[in-house]
Protein backbone atom coordinates (compact mmCIF):
# COMPACT_ATOMS: atom_id res chain seq x y z
CA UNK A 1 0.00 0.00 0.00
CA UNK A 2 3.26 2.50 0.42
CA UNK A 3 3.83 1.87 -3.63
CA UNK A 4 1.57 4.91 -4.95
CA UNK A 5 3.56 8.37 -5.63
CA UNK A 6 2.63 10.71 -2.95
CA UNK A 7 2.80 14.57 -3.15
CA UNK A 8 5.54 16.63 -2.57
CA UNK A 9 6.00 17.80 1.21
CA UNK A 10 5.16 21.28 0.51
CA UNK A 11 7.45 22.77 3.14
CA UNK A 12 10.58 22.48 1.28
CA UNK A 13 9.06 25.10 -1.57
CA UNK A 14 9.20 28.78 -1.71
CA UNK A 15 5.43 30.09 -2.24
CA UNK A 16 4.70 30.62 -6.05
CA UNK A 17 1.34 31.23 -7.91
CA UNK A 18 1.26 27.81 -9.30
CA UNK A 19 1.92 25.69 -5.99
CA UNK A 20 -0.25 28.55 -3.93
CA UNK A 21 -3.04 27.64 -6.46
CA UNK A 22 -1.99 23.86 -6.25
CA UNK A 23 -2.66 23.44 -2.53
CA UNK A 24 -5.95 25.82 -2.98
CA UNK A 25 -7.34 23.40 -5.22
CA UNK A 26 -7.35 20.67 -2.19
CA UNK A 27 -8.49 23.25 0.47
CA UNK A 28 -11.37 24.28 -1.37
CA UNK A 29 -12.21 20.29 -2.35
CA UNK A 30 -11.74 19.65 1.02
CA UNK A 31 -14.37 22.36 2.10
CA UNK A 32 -17.13 22.22 -0.57
CA UNK A 33 -16.73 18.07 -0.30
CA UNK A 34 -17.37 17.89 3.67
CA UNK A 35 -19.20 21.77 5.29
CA UNK A 36 -20.56 23.02 1.57
CA UNK A 37 -22.26 19.22 1.14
CA UNK A 38 -23.11 19.07 4.81
CA UNK A 39 -25.03 22.36 3.84
CA UNK A 40 -26.75 21.07 1.29
CA UNK A 41 -28.35 17.79 2.85
CA UNK A 42 -29.36 19.99 5.54
CA UNK A 43 -30.78 21.80 3.16
CA UNK A 44 -32.60 19.64 0.90
CA UNK A 45 -33.95 17.33 4.81
CA UNK A 46 -35.44 20.62 5.97
CA UNK A 47 -37.55 21.02 2.77
CA UNK A 48 -38.45 17.35 3.12
CA UNK A 49 -39.18 18.05 6.50
CA UNK A 50 -41.99 20.78 6.29
CA UNK A 51 -42.35 24.34 6.12
CA UNK A 52 -40.97 25.33 9.88
CA UNK A 53 -38.10 23.27 9.39
CA UNK A 54 -37.12 24.91 5.70
CA UNK A 55 -37.40 28.40 7.27
CA UNK A 56 -35.56 27.40 10.69
CA UNK A 57 -32.55 26.53 8.15
CA UNK A 58 -33.28 29.61 5.44
CA UNK A 59 -33.11 31.85 8.34
CA UNK A 60 -29.57 30.18 10.06
CA UNK A 61 -28.08 30.49 6.60
CA UNK A 62 -29.62 34.17 6.22
CA UNK A 63 -28.30 34.99 9.59
CA UNK A 64 -25.69 37.99 8.67
CA UNK A 65 -22.92 36.00 10.26
CA UNK A 66 -22.85 33.12 7.79
CA UNK A 67 -22.55 35.92 4.99
CA UNK A 68 -18.71 35.01 5.03
CA UNK A 69 -19.10 31.81 5.10
CA UNK A 70 -21.71 31.65 2.55
CA UNK A 71 -19.03 34.21 0.43
CA UNK A 72 -16.45 31.61 0.73
CA UNK A 73 -18.44 29.19 -0.13
CA UNK A 74 -19.20 30.39 -3.38
CA UNK A 75 -15.69 31.40 -4.10
CA UNK A 76 -14.38 28.72 -3.10
CA UNK A 77 -16.87 26.23 -5.81
CA UNK A 78 -16.31 28.68 -8.37
CA UNK A 79 -12.11 28.34 -7.84
CA UNK A 80 -12.54 24.85 -7.69
CA UNK A 81 -14.80 24.29 -11.05
CA UNK A 82 -12.14 26.92 -12.91
CA UNK A 83 -8.99 25.40 -11.67
CA UNK A 84 -10.43 21.69 -12.25
CA UNK A 85 -11.19 22.98 -15.82
CA UNK A 86 -7.52 23.81 -15.86
CA UNK A 87 -6.57 20.73 -14.54
CA UNK A 88 -8.62 18.55 -17.18
CA UNK A 89 -6.66 20.54 -19.99
CA UNK A 90 -3.76 19.40 -18.30
CA UNK A 91 -4.84 15.85 -17.99
CA UNK A 92 -5.42 15.91 -21.84
CA UNK A 93 -1.86 17.12 -22.00
CA UNK A 94 -2.72 20.61 -23.05
CA UNK A 95 -0.98 23.75 -21.16
CA UNK A 96 2.29 22.26 -19.79
CA UNK A 97 4.33 25.08 -20.66
CA UNK A 98 5.32 27.46 -17.57
CA UNK A 99 4.48 30.65 -19.01
CA UNK A 100 0.82 28.87 -20.06
CA UNK A 101 0.25 27.66 -16.75
CA UNK A 102 1.06 30.87 -14.98
CA UNK A 103 -1.54 32.65 -17.58
CA UNK A 104 -4.03 29.94 -16.90
CA UNK A 105 -3.32 30.05 -13.49
CA UNK A 106 -4.28 34.50 -13.53
CA UNK A 107 -7.50 33.18 -15.62
CA UNK A 108 -8.31 30.70 -12.74
CA UNK A 109 -7.97 34.08 -10.58
CA UNK A 110 -10.07 36.32 -12.70
CA UNK A 111 -12.78 33.57 -13.48
CA UNK A 112 -13.26 32.58 -9.70
CA UNK A 113 -13.43 36.85 -8.87
CA UNK A 114 -15.74 37.44 -11.86
CA UNK A 115 -18.12 34.31 -11.44
CA UNK A 116 -18.43 35.18 -7.53
CA UNK A 117 -19.10 38.56 -7.91
CA UNK A 118 -21.91 37.96 -10.46
CA UNK A 119 -23.56 35.55 -8.61
CA UNK A 120 -23.82 37.77 -5.31
CA UNK A 121 -25.12 40.53 -7.53
CA UNK A 122 -27.46 38.31 -9.28
CA UNK A 123 -28.40 37.16 -5.94
CA UNK A 124 -29.08 40.88 -4.26
CA UNK A 125 -30.10 42.46 -7.58
CA UNK A 126 -33.45 43.97 -5.80
CA UNK A 127 -31.56 45.06 -2.70
CA UNK A 128 -28.72 46.94 -5.40
CA UNK A 129 -31.36 48.69 -7.29
CA UNK A 130 -33.46 49.55 -4.16
CA UNK A 131 -29.73 51.55 -3.10
CA UNK A 132 -28.89 52.66 -6.36
CA UNK A 133 -32.38 54.81 -7.04
CA UNK B 1 -7.88 -7.85 1.86
CA UNK B 2 -11.07 -7.77 0.17
CA UNK B 3 -12.44 -4.93 2.69
CA UNK B 4 -8.97 -3.06 2.67
CA UNK B 5 -9.39 -2.90 -1.12
CA UNK B 6 -12.81 -1.84 -0.50
CA UNK B 7 -11.51 0.99 1.37
CA UNK B 8 -8.68 2.07 -0.91
CA UNK B 9 -6.20 0.95 0.67
CA UNK B 10 -4.85 -1.31 -2.09
CA UNK B 11 -4.02 1.60 -3.95
CA UNK B 12 -1.96 0.52 -7.30
CA UNK B 13 -4.66 -2.16 -7.99
CA UNK B 14 -7.27 0.58 -8.25
CA UNK B 15 -5.24 3.69 -9.13
CA UNK B 16 -6.42 3.79 -13.02
CA UNK B 17 -9.98 3.41 -11.88
CA UNK B 18 -9.95 5.93 -9.63
CA UNK B 19 -7.99 8.46 -11.25
CA UNK B 20 -10.66 7.76 -14.17
CA UNK B 21 -13.89 8.09 -12.01
CA UNK B 22 -12.68 11.40 -10.45
CA UNK B 23 -12.40 12.77 -13.78
CA UNK B 24 -15.86 11.84 -15.84
CA UNK B 25 -17.74 12.87 -12.00
CA UNK B 26 -15.99 16.31 -12.29
CA UNK B 27 -16.66 16.13 -16.38
CA UNK B 28 -20.60 15.35 -15.28
CA UNK B 29 -20.83 17.68 -12.13
CA UNK B 30 -19.74 20.72 -14.08
CA UNK B 31 -22.96 21.68 -16.14
CA UNK B 32 -24.96 19.95 -13.21
CA UNK B 33 -23.30 22.09 -10.37
CA UNK B 34 -23.41 25.05 -12.41
CA UNK B 35 -27.41 24.21 -13.08
CA UNK B 36 -27.75 24.13 -9.24
CA UNK B 37 -26.00 27.31 -8.47
CA UNK B 38 -28.05 28.95 -10.40
CA UNK B 39 -31.21 27.93 -9.27
CA UNK B 40 -30.45 28.09 -5.75
CA UNK B 41 -29.86 31.61 -5.96
CA UNK B 42 -33.07 32.10 -8.06
CA UNK B 43 -35.10 30.61 -5.09
CA UNK B 44 -32.85 32.41 -2.14
CA UNK B 45 -36.55 34.00 -1.54
CA UNK B 46 -39.09 31.25 -2.56
CA UNK B 47 -41.31 30.39 0.42
CA UNK B 48 -41.18 26.58 1.15
CA UNK B 49 -44.24 25.58 -1.56
CA UNK B 50 -42.59 27.19 -4.42
CA UNK B 51 -39.35 25.18 -3.55
CA UNK B 52 -41.33 21.92 -2.90
CA UNK B 53 -43.15 22.78 -6.70
CA UNK B 54 -39.66 23.22 -8.37
CA UNK B 55 -37.92 20.39 -6.67
CA UNK B 56 -40.84 17.95 -7.59
CA UNK B 57 -40.97 18.49 -11.05
CA UNK B 58 -39.16 15.49 -12.79
CA UNK B 59 -36.84 17.19 -14.88
CA UNK B 60 -35.76 19.15 -11.63
CA UNK B 61 -35.56 15.81 -8.90
CA UNK B 62 -33.78 13.57 -11.73
CA UNK B 63 -31.44 16.01 -12.44
CA UNK B 64 -30.89 16.93 -8.58
CA UNK B 65 -30.62 13.01 -8.05
CA UNK B 66 -27.58 12.64 -10.42
CA UNK B 67 -25.93 15.93 -8.89
CA UNK B 68 -26.10 14.37 -5.48
CA UNK B 69 -24.63 10.96 -6.43
CA UNK B 70 -21.76 12.47 -8.69
CA UNK B 71 -20.71 15.00 -6.19
CA UNK B 72 -20.89 12.67 -3.42
CA UNK B 73 -18.49 10.49 -5.13
CA UNK B 74 -16.65 12.99 -7.03
CA UNK B 75 -15.87 14.40 -3.04
CA UNK B 76 -15.06 10.54 -1.84
CA UNK B 77 -12.63 10.21 -4.44
CA UNK B 78 -10.77 13.46 -4.01
CA UNK B 79 -10.77 13.65 -0.25
CA UNK B 80 -9.42 10.09 -0.36
CA UNK B 81 -6.44 11.16 -2.02
CA UNK B 82 -5.50 13.79 0.35
CA UNK B 83 -5.74 11.28 3.50
CA UNK B 84 -3.67 8.91 1.29
CA UNK B 85 -1.33 11.74 0.97
CA UNK B 86 -1.05 13.15 3.82
CA UNK B 87 -2.27 10.30 6.96
CA UNK B 88 1.06 8.53 6.97
CA UNK B 89 -0.26 6.21 9.91
CA UNK B 90 -2.21 3.05 9.11
CA UNK B 91 -4.72 3.01 11.84
CA UNK B 92 -5.69 6.77 11.61
CA UNK B 93 -5.85 6.18 7.47
CA UNK B 94 -8.15 3.30 8.32
CA UNK B 95 -10.59 5.33 10.68
CA UNK B 96 -10.42 8.25 8.22
CA UNK B 97 -11.19 5.96 5.27
CA UNK B 98 -13.85 4.39 6.80
CA UNK B 99 -15.22 7.77 8.50
CA UNK B 100 -15.07 8.79 4.59
CA UNK B 101 -16.72 6.05 3.27
CA UNK B 102 -19.89 6.17 5.62
CA UNK B 103 -20.16 9.72 5.53
CA UNK B 104 -20.18 10.19 1.67
CA UNK B 105 -22.71 7.36 1.54
CA UNK B 106 -24.87 8.02 4.48
CA UNK B 107 -24.97 12.09 2.95
CA UNK B 108 -26.00 10.93 -0.15
CA UNK B 109 -28.39 8.62 0.80
CA UNK B 110 -30.17 11.18 2.95
CA UNK B 111 -29.52 13.84 -0.26
CA UNK B 112 -31.63 11.28 -2.21
CA UNK B 113 -34.34 10.21 0.37
CA UNK B 114 -35.00 14.10 1.07
CA UNK B 115 -35.55 14.28 -3.34
CA UNK B 116 -37.69 11.12 -3.02
CA UNK B 117 -39.28 12.55 -0.34
CA UNK B 118 -40.10 15.89 -1.70
CA UNK B 119 -41.38 14.68 -5.05
CA UNK B 120 -43.75 11.68 -4.24
CA UNK B 121 -45.57 14.62 -1.62
CA UNK B 122 -45.05 12.56 1.44
CA UNK B 123 -43.98 16.08 3.23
Amino acid sequence: MESKPLSPHLQIYRPQLTSVLSISHRASGIFLGTAGLLALVVWLGSIALGPSQYEMTMSFLRHPLMLPLLLLWTGAFYYHLSNGIRHLFWDMGVGFELSTAYRSGYAVIGSTIALTSATWIYAFFEVIVEVVR
Amino acid sequence: MRILNFLGLSILKGALGHWWHQRLTAICIIPLSLWFMASLVGHLRSDHETVVTWISSPVVSITMVFLICGIFYHAKLGVQVVIEDYVHTRGSKLFLLIALNTGALAGALAGVLSIFSITFGTV
